[in-house]
C-alpha cells in the first residue's frame, strides 16, 4: 500500500517530465528525422522565444493573475527595436534621419517598452483592483495599436547585421537565442526560489490576504511581477525580430496564448501559488516537440491545433484531480 | 392533528475533532415561535443545518408531521416545507425580486414551455407580496433593496414554497429597530398562518418580545425547553453559560510590568467608537463580546489593516502611526488572524514557507538572495519548540490538522519576535489536545514578558487565560474587568449591553 502510494506520488510529481520523455522516445521510433542534433536544435530555436514569454507569464499566473499583453509586447518591441537599427542606405526607414546607433540602444529601447507596458499593467492591477484579465486585455489591444501606428502596418526590414546576429548567430553549434533562453530560465529559477521577491510571488498567489497580513507589500510586488512579464516579452521580441531580420507589427499575435498554454501544461496553477521553472520548460518543450513531431509525421497543421487544445485541457484536468486528491 | 409538527430525536453530529451535537432533542409546534438559544458554538446553527440537510446528522431521527424523514439537502427540505433564512443572505443581487423568488421553478409559457412566462411570474409575485403586506415592486433588482427588505423577500419565498416550518438564523443582526419591528409583525403573520417559526438568536430582549417557547443548547447538549413565560433573563443566561471548570487552563502567573500598548479614543466610523485601553508587559488581556461586537475590527485597526479616523496609539509611551501591517510588524506587533483559511495559511505552500512568511525580509543576504540555511534552522527550532507535527518542513500546510496549522501560524509570528501579540480566536476549530498546547504556549509567552491580546468567543478560555478582560458590545468597550472580578454571567451581561451612543452611521 505504502509502496503503491510512493509510486503514484512519484508519477504525480513528475508526470509532466514522464510525458516529455515518452513523447521523445515515441517520436524517435516514429520518425528517423526526429532524433537528430539539427532537428532538436531547430525545436529549441523555434521555442526559445515562446519559452521566455512563458517564463514571464508564469510570474503573473503564479501570483494568481494573467498577462494577455505579452504577445503585443513582442510586436511593439519588434517594431521599436527594428526601427532603430535599419540600414542607413535603406530609403524607407521609419526614422529617416536617424544616426547610426549601436544595436544595444535598440535592445534597451525594446526592453524599456516591455518594462513600461508591464509597469502599467501592474499599476492598473495593484491600484485600481481591476482583474488582471481585463487590465492586460486592454494593454494588449493598446500595445498592438501602437505597433501598427508606428509602422503603418508595413514591415520594418533591412536591419543591420550587428543586430541580426543576435537572432542568427551561434556559439559553436548552439545558437545565441537558445543561450539567452537558458540564461533567462536560470535567472527565473533563481528569482523564484532564492529571493524575497520570488517567495512573495508564491505567497500572493497562494493567499493574498495572508500575504498582506504578514506585512508583504502586495501592490509593490504586483508592479514587479508584471514588469518581469513585460521584460521577458521584450527579450523574446528582440530575439524573434533579429532572427526574422525584420520588425513586424503583428509578429507576436497569439503568442500570449502559446505562452499561457505552455505554462499551464507545465503545471502552473491558475488558482495561484503553484508553478516551477522546470515544469514550464517541460511544458514549452512538450508543445514544441509536438509541433515538430506532428510536422515530421506529415499530420495536417489543422489537426495539430485540435491535438494541442486537447493536451492543454487534459493537463489541467489532470492537475486539478491531483490537487483534489491531496485535500 | 399531531401535537408536534417537527420532532428531532437524539441528534448527533461530529466534525473532525469536535462533537458539535451530542444527542440533542428538539420539538416545534404549529403556530408557535420557538427560540433556539446558546452561546457562540453551542450548536444552534449546526442543529438547524442538520434539519435542512446542509450537514445531515451522523445519527438520530427527524420526524416531520408524524413521518420519519431523511433530508439530504436544502432542496429536499424545501419540498417538505422547511425553509431556512440564513444570517448571511445570498440573493442573486443583479436580478429582480420576482426572479429571485421563483428561481429554479420559473412559471413557463403554457404554449411554449421553453420560455419563462414573465407575466404570470409578475402576477404571482404581486399576489404573494400583497398577501403578506410587503410593499415591494416585483421588478426591482434585489441589489437595490435594504437588508431588511431582502429578508422580507426571503420570507415571502419561504411562504411561496408553502413552508410550514421557517427557520431564521440571527435575522436581526443587521437591522435597525424599525426594521426589527416590521420583521416581528411578519413573524406574527406567519404564526397566525400556523407556521412553526424557529428563531435562532442570542439577543435577550428579542426573545421575550417574540418567542413563545425557548430551547437552550450548550456545548452541543440540550439544556432545557420551556415556555418563555417561565424564564427570566437571569435564568436564561445561567442556562446558556452553565458551569465550567476554569482550572483546566494551564495559566501561570506572569510578572506584569509597565504599560506596553496604550490606545486612546480610537474611532472607526460605523465600526468602533471611543476605544481606550492599556496592555502591560507580561499581561494577557482577554477580549470578549458577541459576534459582530467589533473585536476583530479593533484588532485589524491596531494592526494597520483598517484606517482609524481618529485616536492615538502609544507603544512604550511613544506615539506610533501604524498604516499597514508592515508598519505594525516593524513596531513589534504580531497578529494571529481569526480565520485560518481566509487570512492565515497559504494552503498550497510548504510548512516552512508558511512559517517564514512574515519575516522573509530578514533572511536576505546581500540584499538579494535568501539565506535558506538559517531559514531552515529557525523553522526547525520552532517546529521543535511548538511541537508542530508535520512529516517535514517541506510538506504542504494544507495536509496538516487544524491545530498544527495554527501552531505554524503562531510560529510565523514568534519568528518576527513581537513584543505585542494579538491572537484572534487562537483555538477555534481545533481539537482539545492542541488547544491545551496552544494555551500553554500563550501563557509561556506572557511569562517571557510579551503583551498578549486574546480575542475569544469561548468564555472558559477568556476566564481561564486572561489577567484582565475587556468586553465589547456594538463597537464600544462596555467593561474592563479584573480576572478576580469576572465570571461568565457578568461578562455576558456586558457583552449583551446596549450602548447608548448610536455608532451605526
Amino acid at each position: 500500500m505504502a509502496q503503491q502510494n510512493k509510486v503514484s506520488n512519484f508519477i504525480n510529481k513528475y508526470a509532466i517530465f514522464i510525458v516529455l520523455i515518452v513523447m521523445i522516445i515515441a517520436l524517435s521510433f516514429l520518425s528517423p528525422a526526429f532524433l537528430t542534433v539539427q532537428n532538436l536544435i531547430n525545436v529549441l530555436i523555434t521555442e526559445s522565444g515562446r519559452g521566455i514569454l512563458a517564463l514571464g507569464v508564469a510570474f503573473a499566473i503564479i501570483s494568481r493573475g494573467i498577462d494577455l499583453s505579452v504577445g503585443s509586447i513582442v510586436s511593439l518591441t519588434s517594431v521599436i527595436a527594428a526601427s532603430l537599427v535599419q540600414e542607413p542606405s535603406y530609403s524607407a526607414r521609419i526614422f529617416p534621419n536617424l544616426p547610426l546607433l549601436p544595436p544595444i540602444v535598440a535592445v534597451l529601447a525594446g526592453l524599456a517598452a516591455g518594462a513600461l507596458v508591464g509597469l502599467t499593467n501592474g499599476a492598473l492591477i495593484a491600484y485600481t483592483a481591476i482583474p488582471p484579465f481585463i487590465a492586460t486585455l486592454g494593454s494588449m489591444i493598446i500595445a498592438r495599436g501602437f505597433a501598427l501606428i508606428l509602422t503603418n502596418a508595413y514591415p520594418v526590414p533591412m536591419l543591420r547585421p550587428e543586430f541580426k546576429i543576435i537572432g542568427q548567430g551561434s556559439l559553436g553549434p548552439i545558437p545565441y537565442v537558445v543561450i539567452v533562453f537558458v540564461i533567462v530560465a536560470i535567472i527565473a529559477y533563481i528569482i523564484l526560489n532564492y529571493t524575497k521577491f520570488g517567495k512573495h510571488v508564491y505567497a500572493i498567489g497562494g493567499n493574498v490576504n495572508a500575504a498582506r497580513t504578514s506585512g508583504i507589500k502586495v501592490e509593490k510586488n504586483l508592479l514587479g511581477i508584471y514588469m518581469v512579464s513585460g521584460i521577458c516579452a521584450s527579450i523574446a521580441g528582440i530575439l524573434i525580430t533579429a532572427r526574422a531580420a525584420s520588425g513586424i507589427a503583428t509578429l507576436g499575435n497569439n503568442y500570449e496564448l502559446d505562452a499561457i498554454a505552455a505554462a499551464t501544461i507545465g503545471g502552473t496553477s491558475h488558482t495561484g501559488g503553484i508553478g516551477t521553472v522546470p515544469g514550464i520548460i517541460a511544458g514549452i518543450l512538450i508543445l514544441g516537440i509536438l509541433n515538430n513531431g506532428l510536422l515530421l509525421l506529415g499530420i495536417s497543421p489543422y489537426l495539430q491545433q485540435v491535438i494541442k487544445g486537447i493536451i492543454i485541457v487534459g493537463a489541467v484536468v489532470f492537475d486539478m484531480r491531483k490537487n483534489a486528491r491531496q485535500k | 392533528m399531531e401535537e408536534y409538527i417537527l420532532e428531532m430525536k437524539d441528534i448527533v453530529r461530529t466534525f473532525p475533532g469536535v462533537r458539535a451535537l451530542n444527542g440533542v432533542d428538539f420539538r416545534a409546534k404549529r403556530g408557535v415561535v420557538h427560540a433556539l438559544m446558546g452561546e457562540n458554538g453551542a450548536g444552534k446553527s449546526t442543529l438547524m443545518k442538520c434539519l435542512v440537510g446542509i450537514n445531515p446528522p451522523d445519527s438520530g431521527e427527524i420526524w416531520l408531521k408524524g413521518k420519519k424523514v431523511q433530508i439530504q439537502n436544502p432542496n429536499e427540505a424545501l419540498k417538505l416545507g422547511i425553509a431556512m433564512i440564513y444570517q448571511e443572505l445570498n440573493p442573486v443581487a443583479e436580478r429582480s425580486v420576482m426572479e429571485n423568488i421563483w428561481l429554479g421553478r420559473e412559471p413557463m409559457l403554457s404554449k411554449l414551455p421553453l420560455f419563462v412566462d414573465h407575466k404570470e411570474m409578475y402576477k404571482k409575485t404581486k399576489e404573494l407580496l400583497e398577501n403578506l403586506e410587503i410593499n415591494i415592486e416585483p421588478k426591482v433588482k434585489v441589489k437595490e433593496l435594504s437588508v431588511a427588505k431582502m429578508q422580507m423577500i426571503e420570507i415571502a419565498k419561504a411562504i411561496s414554497y408553502n413552508a410550514d416550518i421557517v427557520i431564521m438564523d440571527e435575522p436581526t443582526s443587521s437591522l435597525t429597530p424599525n426594521e426589527v419591528e416590521h420583521l416581528f409583525s411578519m413573524i406574527q403573520k406567519l404564526k397566525d398562518r400556523g407556521v412553526a417559526v424557529i428563531y435562532i438568536t442570542h439577543k435577550m430582549e428579542e426573545i421575550f418580545n417574540i418567542a413563545d417557547e425557548v430551547t437552550v443548547l450548550r456545548d452541543g447538549n440540550h439544556i432545557l425547553t420551556k415556555p418563555i413565560s417561565e424564564m427570566t433573563i437571569d435564568s436564561l443566561i445561567t442556562a446558556m453559560v452553565g458551569r465550567y471548570l476554569t482550572d483546566m487552563f494551564p495559566k501561570m502567573q506572569s510578572q506584569i510590568g509597565d504599560v506596553k500598548l496604550s490606545v486612546r479614543h480610537l474611532e472607526v466610523p460605523g465600526l468602533l467608537h471611543d476605544i481606550s485601553f492599556d496592555v502591560r508587559k507580561g499581561e494577557i488581556l482577554g477580549v470578549a463580546g458577541l459576534v459582530g461586537a467589533g473585536r476583530t475590527e479593533l484588532m485589524e485597526t491596531l494592526f494597520g489593516l483598517r484606517r482609524k479616523s481618529s485616536g492615538e496609539i502609544f507603544i512604550d509611551g511613544e506615539k506610533v502611526e501604524i498604516r499597514s501591517p508592515s508598519d505594525a510588524i516593524n513596531t513589534g506587533i504580531g497578529f494571529l488572524t481569526e480565520d485560518r483559511r481566509l487570512n492565515g495559511i497559504i494552503p498550497v505552500l510548504s510548512v516552512q514557507m508558511n512559517i517564514i512568511l512574515a519575516n522573509i525580509k530578514n533572511y536576505s543576504k546581500l540584499k538579494i538572495f535568501l539565506d535558506l540555511k538559517t531559514m531552515q534552522n529557525d523553522c526547525e527550532k520552532y517546529k521543535e519548540r511548538l511541537k508542530i507535527r508535520t512529516p517535514s518542513l517541506e510538506a504542504l500546510i494544507q495536509n496538516l490538522s487544524g491545530g498544527n496549522q495554527q501552531k505554524v501560524l503562531v510560529a510565523r509570528w514568534l519568528l518576527t519576535n513581537p513584543d505585542i501579540l494579538i491572537l484572534d480566536e487562537p483555538t477555534r476549530g481545533i481539537d482539545v489536545g492542541a488547544k491545551a498546547e496552544i494555551h500553554t504556549i500563550i501563557t509561556k509567552l506572557a511569562c517571557e514578558g510579551k503583551s498578549i491580546i486574546m480575542v475569544s468567543s469561548e468564555m472558559p478560555e477568556i476566564l481561564g487565560m486572561s489577567d484582565r478582560i475587556l468586553v465589547m458590545s456594538h463597537g464600544q468597550i462596555t467593561a474592563i474587568l479584573d480576572r478576580k472580578d469576572a465570571n461568565q454571567e457578568i461578562i455576558m451581561r456586558y457583552a449583551a449591553a446596549k450602548t447608548n451612543a448610536a455608532i451605526v452611521a
